[in-house]
């Protein structure tokens, strides 16, 4: 395993449980969109969204991103979830230089290391909790009996046992974005990615969805990478990285 | 993944939105739809021919003016009753021949009046074409020398023409000339509609009188069994080859007639099933048009499961079989309603629709493989969207 070259912090310093090795290295990662044609003879736009950041993210961690608008907070959470490759450095999972794998292996880490929570909860609509909650089992090939009752173990877990055939419509934003964190920790993964989890929803549910992310974080030992522009939610956690123009602007800690 | 699973999401997005289905596979139901139902009106066209033909009566051979290639102009008799004289001297005790002429005349009684076939046959006709007399009698060869003004009518000829009455010994005008009834035929049926118990026999002589004409238009020739057909085929070509020009005259058995027909039949049967065909296909354009809108309505599904570990490939196989499932399913419904049709035309209308097994496997099959071709495009494009650009798809 290589150092990375840049400013490091090391996570499993931080608070909030579990020590042991880093989970996600991220190390001088930029990340550039080219925009289509603007115009004839114009050269092409590029954005650079982020411009080198390095950190780690130790296991059973819990690290708030916290940033304005367009600071560059989901790009990065893309690449912390292998959804994305970085433009240029590198990130690994557990040791995994994630641009030496291909699609297929890409969906297999996605699939087993890593949950996301989503601001738009992204569930699948006329479709039951427990399915939907079942859905990354699917691609585990995991039965249907067995995925069910994992489903039904996960929906208990986080107090939504009595709303397991309800369709997302049926059900509140709160109770919406719990059936999303059910279906985060239904495949046991090393890291959960929450991409503001409490954007769309009212403080009550937020806290609620929060509590409910950090009990995970502490009894279960699953790194937690929250990202955030409320800096309420962000206090929360007790390592956070502040995001601003696609650069790491300072690190603090509590 | 594998593949029970694939199915399995499949079948659940499919039956998560069963309107959109529905909507999809429209084209793919009337396609198969018309197929089932096409194709079973041809084949029903070809059992009515088969059984009128062979209705004709049991080992045939008949002799016709012109020749019967598909496509031949239809050409006028110049046969004569010397001709069939000639024929049965040539054929004696080997096979019994009778002859007709025809023509449209309208027949008057007391009670009504009809245009009708007018069938001037010989005195063996009945037994030969096996259409035997229900009541009264058959013609007598002193009838038919002498030309006697008798009649024998169809079943339905003789409800038309004598209501409620018994028309034996009873009197009809044919073209204005007075005629005996001196028998009813069996009924027949109808052959493609065609109903063939209109019809009133006169002796062919009396016929030809009538309607001004040495002409006869058709030789029968009955063998007493299969075997002896060729033989027998063989005599009577050489009869007629003394006799007439080659390409004037065609001794034809009832298969080659059917053989001629069948294949008049089984183009028609063709063109309609590639008709249906051609809806079929524009039913599975319709099916790539609605996968490629649904895989745009499902951007963020399809970054979802890609973000929970769905491989290119398993989002690519989902839609690909969403797209064949459907279209299963489409096949099938449409070859329920295909059925459905067929028996309402057969109930409704003089033509009789069967439906045939290889016509149901054929469509179900296309279906599937519309489903296969027209689904790759979509789906092809659903699996390599890129899970970060459609998670942000608004
Ligand atoms: N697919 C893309 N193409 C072009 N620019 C993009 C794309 N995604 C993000 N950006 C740009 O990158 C910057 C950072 O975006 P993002 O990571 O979404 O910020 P945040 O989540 O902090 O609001 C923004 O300026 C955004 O417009
Ligand atoms: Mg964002």
């Amino acid at each position: 395993m290589t150092e990375p070259r840049a400013a490091v912090a090391d996570g499993a310093a931080g608070g909030g449980g579990g020590g042991g090795g880093a989970v996600i290295e991220v190390a001088d990662v930029t990340r550039s969109y080219v925009l289509g044609e603007a115009r004839k003879g114009e050269p092409r736009q590029v954005v650079h969204a982020l411009r080198g950041v390095s950190f780690t993210v130790g296991a059973g961690e819990f690290v708030a991103i916290v940033g304005p608008s367009g600071s560059g907070k989901s790009t990065l959470l893309h690449l912390l979830g292998a959804l994305d490759r970085p433009t240029t450095g590198t990130i690994r999972f557990s040791g995994r230089d994630v641009s030496r794998l291909d699609d297929a292996q890409l969906a297999e880490l996605r699939n087993r290391e890593i949950g996301f929570v989503f601001q738009q909860f992204q569930l699948l609509a006329r479709t039951s909790s427990v399915a939907n909650v079942g859905l990354p089992l699917v691609y585990r090939g995991v039965g249907p009996a067995d995925r069910r009752d994992r489903a039904r173990a996960a929906l208990e877990a986080v107090g939504l046992g009595h709303r397991l055939d309800h369709r997302p419509s049926m059900l509140s934003g709160g109770e919406q974005q719990r059936v999303a964190v059910a279906r985060a920790l239904v495949t046991d993964p090393n890291v959960l990615l929450a991409d503001e989890p409490t954007g769309n929803l009212d403080t009550v549910n937020g806290a609620e969805v929060m509590r409910l992310l950090r009990t995970l974080n502490e009894e279960r030992g699953v790194a937690l990478v929250v990202i955030t522009h409320d800096l309420e939610v962000a206090a929360l956690a007790p390592r956070r990285i502040h995001v601003r123009d696609g650069l790491i602007e300072r690190e603090t800690r509590s | 993944m594998n593949l029970r699973e694939a199915f399995r999401v499949a079948a659940t997005a499919i039956a998560a939105n069963r309107l959109r289905a529905g909507l999809t596979v429209l084209g793919v139901v009337i396609g198969v739809m018309s197929v089932v139902l096409l194709v079973a009106v041809g084949n029903g066209a070809r059992e009515e021919v088969t059984a009128g033909v062979e209705g004709l009566g049991s080992n045939l051979l008949l002799v016709v003016p012109g020749s019967l290639d598909f496509g031949a102009a239809p050409s006028r008799s110049r046969f004569t009753l010397d001709d069939v004289e000639e024929l049965e001297r040539a054929v004696r005790g080997d096979g019994d021949v009778a002859a007709n002429v025809t023509s449209g005349e309208f027949v008057r009684s007391a009670d009504g009046e009809s245009f009708t076939s007018i069938l001037g046959v010989t005195a063996g006709y009945n037994a030969v074409t096996s259409r035997p007399v229900e009541r009264g009698e058959e013609f007598r060869q002193t009838d038919v020398v002498t030309g006697r003004r008798v009649a024998i009518v169809g079943a339905e000829a003789a409800t038309g023409l004598f209501p409620g009455r018994d028309p034996i010994g009873r009197t009809v005008t044919i073209a204005g000339l007075r005629f005996r009834v001196v028998g009813v035929l069996e009924r027949q049926g109808a052959t493609l509609g065609v109903s063939r118990d209109t019809e009133v026999l006169v002796p062919i002589t009396a016929a030809q009188r009538l309607f001004g004409t040495r002409r006869v238009d058709t030789i029968v020739v009955s063998a007493p069994s299969t075997d002896v057909l060729p033989t027998l085929s063989r005599r009577v070509e050489q009869v007629f080859a003394e006799r007439f020009e080659p390409g004037t005259f065609s001794v034809l058995t009832q298969d080659q007639i059917l053989g001629v027909l069948g294949d008049v039949l089984d183009t028609l049967t063709l063109v309609l099933a590639a008709i249906a065909g051609i809806s079929l296909l524009v039913g599975g354009v319709g099916v790539s048009n609605i996968m490629l809108v649904s895989v745009q309505e499902r951007t963020r599904e399809i970054g979802l499961r890609k973000a929970l570990g769905a491989r290119t490939r398993d989002v690519t196989l989902q839609f690909l079989l969403e797209a064949v499932v459907l279209c299963g399913i489409g096949g099938v419904v449409g070859i329920a309603l295909g059925i459905g049709l067929s028996a309402v035309a057969t109930a409704l209308s003089p033509l009789p629709a069967v439906v045939t097994g290889w016509s149901v496997a054929l469509a179900f099959g296309v279906s599937v493989t519309v489903g296969v071709v027209f689904g790759v495009f979509p789906a092809r494009r659903a699996g390599r969207l890129d899970p970060v650009t459609a998670l942000r798809y608004e």
